[in-house]
């Protein structure tokens, strides 16, 4: 079984986010992670090979610093990593789509997985988006995904409850929170990330130019969110000021 | 050229999403501005019925792919379905609700026509003959405001709750398409209904939301008994979720879903970022926490230090003699 999984690194969720001196979302300064979900994605990858015979590569679109990202997952078990550097050209998901669609296509696989979003743009389209370009069906927002005789059956979350779908594989999957718990990397799986295969490539390796990726959506501005500001602390003791809270929401706010 | 502001008219078992409507409200201002038609993509089986439904929030044409293959929601047939209309009648705009299918379809369609999607909008407006949308990102601690300047369809989600439906009925022209066949791999094996009257967590208006402070499961019964009054969802704290109290699909935050109701109500919630993030652009916000300190006084609208155990009874005995009155 060949498991690709599509990963991104981001901002932490803690981090605080400033612009640039050019009006940008600040990068410098800021600490990186492999995006939470993703992070679902490379244990659901982990946990599929442990079950039989597979092969486990994890594959990212981004500047040199996410190797860390990918390293955390080659130390977490996976077997190899490629990172596409694009260089400094401005990506949307379209773009990144197009480059992991390119770099997998020259590969074999089974399985795709990938987080079901980033926690920074939180876009959501990027896996769905390579399985259209490689042609193979996908199921998003998985919270279980059994694996059987070329089948896939995945429960994803819908609101209001839950489906469950069978697709033939090879097909792609995304992972939403409760697929699994991820594992921590062990020390003896960080020594032993280092030695495993890093494959750094360029657009140009992958066959494409920076035409064929060209963003299609372009950000106009940044801006940061006005502060809230704190309002009134209702006093008094708890049935005089649950009286008033109720007063207040009709009468004040109107919301009820 | 591509001409045309379509809005996808989401519907789950014969009920139209009210972020639909929304959505048609809105565009029909959009539509005005830019001199274009504001059409609706209704999909699905049996669904000429919704016409009328649908027509009552101002489209001038209707969409109609009405196939028995189409009775529930497949990524693939429900693609095949809208890219068919999209190719025949060449949309410049395609607005989505930013819902699990909203999601889901958008992204595929995207794809196909190779343009672009924003996704999660929290507001559309022309400018210059272009349609810009802001989207928070960072989970709310950045804006954007972007635009798809060439490529056609445009294509966005838009955050439920965003804008006002409201009704300003036309007579729409309805427009039958037969659906090509095409495959659909996606092959639906169960459908797992959790029975709840309670809104869905991202339409709902009003949220009552629980954290640390509720100190177990059992506790969340005060929440949707207050809930229950005001006709409310129950929402919950990343906390919450990760004590095992209640299952993810509660979680508001970062990591869970994000959500723009007209009041919101924190209940034992210490305000962390990452759930303040989910729940920020709240119309009102209130907060009952006995921990004075708690950075979710910061953000709300009135607050209350104390006891929710207390509380949250007599404020849901109070508000049962309001919503009656």
């Amino acid at each position: 079984m060949k498991i690709l999984v599509c990963l991104k690194q981001t901002f932490d969720t803690e981090a605080k986010i400033t612009l640039d001196s050019n009006g940008k979302i600040e990068s410098k300064g800021v600490s990186m992670i492999m995006n939470p979900y993703d992070e679902f994605a490379v244990e659901e990858a982990l946990r599929i090979k442990e079950k039989g015979e597979g092969e486990v590569t994890v594959i990212s679109v981004g500047g040199q610093q996410t190797q860390d990202a990918l390293r955390q997952a080659l130390a977490m078990g996976a077997d190899k990593a490629v990172l596409v550097d694009p260089g400094e050209i401005e990506l949307d998901e379209f773009s990144t789509a197009t480059v992991l669609a390119k770099t997998i296509g020259g590969m074999e696989y089974d399985i795709i997985l990938g987080g079901f979003r980033a926690i920074d743009d939180g876009s959501a389209q990027v896996v769905g988006r390579v399985a259209e370009l490689l042609n193979i069906p996908v199921v998003n927002v998985v919270t279980k995904l059994e694996i059987e005789g070329g089948k896939a059956l995945a429960t994803r979350e819908v609101e209001g409850g839950s489906e469950v779908i069978e697709v033939a594989l090879p097909a792609a999957f995304t992972a939403q929170k409760g697929l699994n718990e991820p594992r921590y990397p062990s020390m003896k799986g960080i020594m032993k990330a280092k030695k495993k295969p890093m494959d750094k490539k360029t657009l140009a390796d992958v066959g494409l130019d920076e035409n064929q990726i060209a963003a299609k959506v372009k950000a106009l501005s940044f801006s940061l969110p006005e502060a809230r500001q704190a309002g009134k602390v209702i006093p008094g003791e708890a049935a005089e000021a649950a009286k008033e809270l109720a007063r207040l929401l009709r009468e004040e706010a109107k919301v009820i | 050229m591509a001409k045309g502001i379509w809005v996808f008219a989401e519907q789950r078992e014969g009920q139209v999403k009210k972020v639909s409507f929304e959505l048609l409200s809105e565009g029909r201002k959009v539509a005005d501005q830019l001199g274009e038609e504001l059409c609706a993509v209704l999909v699905g089986k049996n669904v000429s019925d919704l016409t009328e439904a649908v027509s009552a929030y101002g489209p001038d044409k209707i969409y109609v792919i009405d196939n028995d293959a189409l009775e529930n929601y497949t990524t693939d047939g429900y693609t095949n379905a809208v890219s068919d209309l999209v190719k025949k009648y060449e949309p410049s705009v395609l607005l989505f609700g930013c819902t699990v299918t909203g999601r889901d379809l958008s992204a595929q369609v995207a794809q196909r026509f190779q343009t672009g999607l924003m996704t999660d909008c929290t507001g559309m407006e022309v400018v210059d003959g272009q349609l810009v949308f802001t989207r928070p990102i960072y989970a709310g601690k950045a804006i954007v405001k972007a635009s798809c300047p060439e490529a056609r369809p445009a294509m966005a989600t838009i955050r439920p709750n965003t804008f006002a439906a409201v009704e300003n009925a036309k007579q729409a022209e309805v427009i039958n398409v037969e659906y090509g066949a095409g495959d659909i791999r996606q092959v639906i094996k169960d459908i797992i209904r959790q029975v709840s009257e309670r809104p869905e967590l991202t339409e709902a208006n009003i949220i009552v939301s629980g954290g640390r402070g509720m100190k177990g499961p059992e506790n969340f019964k005060l929440l949707e008994d207050l809930a229950d009054v005001l006709g409310a969802a129950v929402g919950a704290s990343r906390a919450a979720v990760d004590a095992g109290w209640v299952s993810h699909s509660f979680q508001v935050g970062q990591t869970g879903k994000t959500v723009s109701p007209v009041l919101y109500i924190a209940c034992g919630i210490s305000g962390a970022i990452q759930h303040l993030a989910g729940m920020s652009s709240a119309k009102c916000i209130v907060a009952i926490n006995k921990d004075e300190e708690a950075n979710i006084f910061k953000v709300a609208d009135y607050g209350i230090v104390g006891d929710l155990f207390e509380v949250v009874p007599i404020l849901t005995e109070e508000l049962k003699k309001i919503m009656a009155s």
